[in-house]
């Protein structure tokens, strides 16, 4: 018993040497900057892939079988070390600003290939007549997918848009290789440095993570029976 | 307005409505449509008929080009059908075109399903596209229904609801492929006599169904198409009473006599 109690009180000075939340609150920045950056581009990229133009489908289809079978560790390092050493490419004058853009950045282009099937698979579950009676009313290409069927193929798309959600919420840890200060970074420094309460660490990172996820899951679920289209 | 109904009194000048030269179409190996030659005048109504897979719907969808054609020309009053892009998007809104499977914007209510054309494609102002929709909603008779979702509605309201959507563009012919073919047969006859009435008012329109009793009712003239071509055309009175062709005769006896 009181051994336990020691454990639990090596902890709490872990906890208030080491910063969790904050870690944690930067892993929710990215997420959300990267969720935002990597559903507009993968809006832009559903659209090529359904788009009458023939080079822009295949550009599509180019850009989502690049990035979704490269591993993002790789897109990361190559953020950091091509984009921003080799090249000099600084969003920021702020070192640590610079590389949490370029996270950002490659978290976005790699999710935007998830994203843009995902949104994809909603596409398929509006009828092609839906976009032949706007094509019919004399809405163009753009103006029907607009009005007609991208609004339909996202309320058929939010489950699998939340899979890729959570999918990028968790790899948020990946920035840790552009040295950005958030989550899995701070948990390996508080391994190497407090060894003592190391299964307390990873059940603390373990449970920080179910905490902000669960939420996500539960959100979509309930987004995607609410704003189910009725057929 | 009390139009008369006699085509020939309409179309009394000028060029076709919609004019159809050496259309040919092909699906693979098939010859869907085979060299279709076809005028229609102003204010005419023309039934096609056909066995199923004699390429009436094909016809139909290939005038607003929903179907590519591979050879031929299409003119939608004297203007040649374009093949791609924004001129086509804007002879498109001259042609009403109404589903067999309605195909009312799921998303959509039933005031935003009609003023979403007005206002998106001609740039009329909300205000006066309500007005527009709602009185073409009355004249279908499901204005009471405007606030609705499409899948609350009933088949034969929602197939009125898709001529009200067509209608609110103004067009200057109006297409219907097998309008009625998914009603339940209750439903079927509210739907026809909005189209009747459309006829009568001087629309000029061109329907593929099997509803003979239409065809009798409202048509100036019917097309009988089989195997791609078109076999026969007369009036529907000499159409049903005395078919000339042995397609004809033999399809004419397969539904009429049960």
């Amino acid at each position: 018993m009181d051994s336990l109690s020691e454990y639990f009180q090596s902890y709490l000075t872990a906890l208030e040497t080491y910063d969790v939340v904050a870690a944690l609150w930067v892993n929710i920045q990215l997420t959300f900057w990267a969720g935002l950056g990597s559903l507009v581009l993968g809006t832009v990229l559903a659209l090529m892939r359904i788009s009458p133009v023939p080079s822009f489908r295949w550009a599509g289809a180019a850009y989502v079988n690049i990035f979704r079978n490269t591993p993002l560790t790789i897109i990361m390092v190559f953020c950091i070390l091509v984009a921003v050493f080799q090249l000099q490419l600084n969003l920021s004058s702020d070192f640590d600003f610079n590389f949490f853009l370029w996270a950002i950045i490659g978290l976005s282009v790699y999710h935007a290939a998830f994203v843009c099937e995902a949104i994809r698979s909603g596409v398929n579950t509006v009828p092609l007549g839906q976009a032949e009676a706007a094509r019919a009313i004399g809405l163009s290409f753009l103006p029907a997918a607009r009005l007609i069927v991208l609004p339909q193929a996202f309320r058929g798309a939010i489950a699998p848009l939340g899979n890729t959600l959570i999918a990028l919420t968790k790899n948020t840890t990946v920035a840790t290789v552009a040295s950005v200060a958030e989550a899995a970074g701070l948990m390996k420094t508080m391994i190497e440095f407090r060894p003592d309460v190391i299964m307390a660490i990873f059940a603390t990172f373990a449970l920080g993570f179910v905490v902000i996820v669960i939420p996500i899951g539960l959100l979509t679920t309930w987004l995607s029976k609410k704003l189910a289209v009725a057929r | 307005m009390a139009a008369p109904t006699g085509a020939a009194a309409r179309a009394a000048s000028g060029q076709p409505l919609v004019q159809l030269k050496d259309v040919n179409k092909h699906f693979g190996a098939l010859h869907v449509l085979r060299n279709i030659n076809l005028e229609v005048t102003k204010g005419e109504v023309v039934v096609v008929i056909g066995p199923s897979g004699s390429g009436k719907s094909t016809l139909c969808r290939a005038i607003n080009r929903l179907e590519t054609i591979d050879d031929g020309d299409i003119l939608i009053d004297g203007n040649m059908l374009p093949s791609e892009g924004k001129a086509l998007a804007r002879l498109r809104a001259d042609v009403g075109m109404v589903f067999q499977s309605f195909n009312l914007f799921a998303h959509k209510s039933i005031l935003e399903n009609v003023t979403l054309g007005p206002i998106k494609v001609k740039g009329m102002k909300p205000a006066a596209a309500k007005e527009l929709a709602m009185g073409l909603l009355k004249r279908v008779g499901v204005d009471n229904q405007a606030h609705k979702l499409p899948a609350q509605l009933s088949g034969g309201q929602q197939q009125r609801v898709a001529i009200a959507r067509a209608l609110a563009m103004k067009p200057k012919v109006m297409l219907f492929d097998e309008p009625t073919s998914a009603l339940d047969p209750e439903m079927i006859n509210e739907v026809l006599d909005t189209m009747v009435q459309l006829a009568k008012e001087g629309m000029t329109m061109i329907v593929v169904t099997h509803e003979m009793g239409f065809a009798r009712k409202a048509a100036d003239r019917v097309i009988f198409m089989a195997d791609g071509q078109i076999v026969e055309q007369a009036t529907p009175e000499e159409f049903f009473t005395n078919p000339k062709s042995p397609r004809a005769k033999d399809f004419l006896g397969k539904i009429l006599n049960h």
